[in-house]
């Protein structure tokens, strides 16, 4: 490493640092209000676009912080661990929409858009799901079709993060059997968000159902290719949002484990602190090493981001899968050692508990996880061997 | 390795079936014919652009000119004779 770099990644760890204390200061006290209020506050949002906390990965010159993804996904795992619905506003801006506007964007898109994000000005949000079409996303109903310059969506989107909140919307829409992706802006026509109510988790997340009404989009706000909505766009922004969620599932690892480490050492029962009971250091020692393990495949995920290589897609999906997985384990077993506090709101234990399961649902389902990375091990752990009955009959 | 054998290999190491004697030829529809699954064209993109060293446009990226081996060789040499 010579002196620049190193200087870049001081530079970089401080910002980390940095973040690490304005969310112990700013966020961490608020979250469970947040949770139980069901909103973030617009104040706190400002405050954290004025740090580029909602830019973090972006280029200078778009207002963002240049964090390279190692960092990128320290500073998500520093948010996470104060409040899942403020790490979900920067899951959703900086990495899904942000993340996949650079890529794909064209330079105006980029221009118009990426400051916008970064300086709060606008918020954005996801708008794939929808009421019958889930895990299966290439089959979305939402329709879109040509007219002379714009295209016409509609049709009804649901669960959608800061769906009732966003000032525009990334749209995947189809038309006989071809996907598209549309930079949609929320007075741009009749659209409608109905704010979802009753939900366990991501309660702060204003998430929505959002109904799009014959709304016309100028041809400019394609974003990507026509017909490489989903092959590229839902792809990029998934891989994106996969990363996320994978430090995200290693923040709640890390809070439940430093939680129960704090009652296990001063809660006593049968005469002795809980730690004292060796089921309850089994329990304790397998959480760490499960914690140490999501952190190291996320590290190692970022690196191969950080280095462009060609592994990076499948590295972050098992990441994704093992730390979300991590996640819910140690939420359930830090509820546990607190026992009967464990299900009470005065404790975190059970909103980490309600918020781990999201991270095994959403930027794919585990069970598709698991498809993908025994599509990639199928192939890549397959040793040709000779055909031995075809040797031993001297064939 | 020649540039259609290297597109190819990297198409062999992410196919999503997997019988041993599967055979494509230059011309087949990988994505037609169920060969690949929704992550490749993504990866193909990022391995296309990375080992080769160029920049696909927005205008390139009709899934078409990912979908054979011929296909992709061709994108690739117009993309580097400077072409587009
Ligand atoms: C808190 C929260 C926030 C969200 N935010 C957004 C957002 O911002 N934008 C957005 O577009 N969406 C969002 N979603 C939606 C989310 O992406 C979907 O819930 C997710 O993709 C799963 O789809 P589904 O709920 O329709 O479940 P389904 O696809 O119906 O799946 C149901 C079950 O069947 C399993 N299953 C499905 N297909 C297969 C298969 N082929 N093989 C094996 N098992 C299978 C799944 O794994 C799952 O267990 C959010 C969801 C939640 C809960």
């Amino acid at each position: 490493m010579n002196t620049k770099t190193r200087s870049i990644e001081a530079y970089r760890r401080q910002l980390v640092e940095e973040a690490h204390v304005f969310a112990d200061r700013e966020i961490r006290p608020f979250a469970a209000d947040f949770d139980e209020r069901g909103q973030l506050s617009k104040d706190l949002i400002g405050k954290m676009a004025e740090r580029g906390y909602l830019s973090a990965s972006f280029p200078e010159r778009y207002g963002g912080l240049a964090l390279d993804p190692v960092h990128y996904g320290l500073f998500t795992e520093v948010i996470g661990k104060a409040c899942c619905n403020v790490r979900t506003l920067i899951t959703v801006n900086t990495s899904l929409i942000g993340e996949t506007l650079l890529r794909y964007g064209t330079e105006e898109q980029k221009n118009e858009w990426l400051p916008k994000i970064a300086s709060g000005e606008k918020v954005g949000a996801f708008a794939l799901s929808e009421p019958l079409v889930g895990s299966d996303a290439k089959n979305v109903q939402t329709a879109y079709r040509r007219e002379g310059n714009k295209y016409v969506l509609n049709g009804k989107k649901k669960w959608i993060s800061f769906g009732d909140l966003a000032d525009f919307f990334i749209v995947i829409a189809g038309d006989r059997g071809q996907v598209t992706a549309f930079l949609v802006e929320r007075t741009q026509g009749d659209i409608t968000s109905t704010p979802i109510q009753g939900m366990m988790a991501n309660r702060a997340s204003h998430i929505a159902e959002i109904e799009f009404k014959n709304v016309e989009v100028p041809a400019e706000n394609v974003l990507g290719p026509v017909g490489g909505g989903f092959a590229y766009i839902v792809s990029t922004a998934l891989d994106h949002g996969r990363y996320s969620i994978a430090w995200a599932g290693v923040a709640i690892a890390q809070e439940a484990v430093n939680a129960m480490v704090a009652y296990a050492r001063t809660r006593s029962q049968f005469g002795e602190r809980l730690h004292q009971h060796q089921l309850i250091k089994g329990m304790i020692g397998d959480s760490i090493t499960q914690l140490h393990a999501a952190r190291a495949l996320c590290r190692k995920a970022g690196e191969l981001r950080r280095d462009r290589d060609a592994e990076a897609v499948i590295e972050t999906s098992i990441a994704k899968y093992f730390a979300s997985k991590a996640a819910m384990q140690l939420a359930t077993d830090n509820v546990q050692i607190h026992g009967g506090n464990g299900i009470s709101n005065q404790y975190p234990a059970e909103r980490l508990f309600r918020e781990a399961k999201v991270l095994e649902i959403i930027e794919g389902t585990s069970q598709l996880q698991q498809q993908m990375i025994s599509d990639y091990g199928l192939q890549k752990y397959f040793v040709k061997r000779p055909n031995l009955s075809e040797e031993r009959s001297g064939h | 390795m020649e540039l259609q054998a290297k597109v190819r290999s990297y198409i062999e190491n992410n196919l999503v079936v997997f019988e041993e004697n599967v055979q494509f030829s230059d011309d087949d529809n990988i994505f037609e014919r169920g060969f690949v699954n929704s992550l490749f064209a993504m990866k193909l993109l990022n391995y296309i652009e990375q080992d080769f060293g160029i920049t696909v446009d927005n205008e390139d990226l009709d899934i078409a000119n990912f979908s054979t081996v011929n296909n992709i060789v061709s994108l690739i040499e117009k993309k580097r004779s400077g072409v587009s």
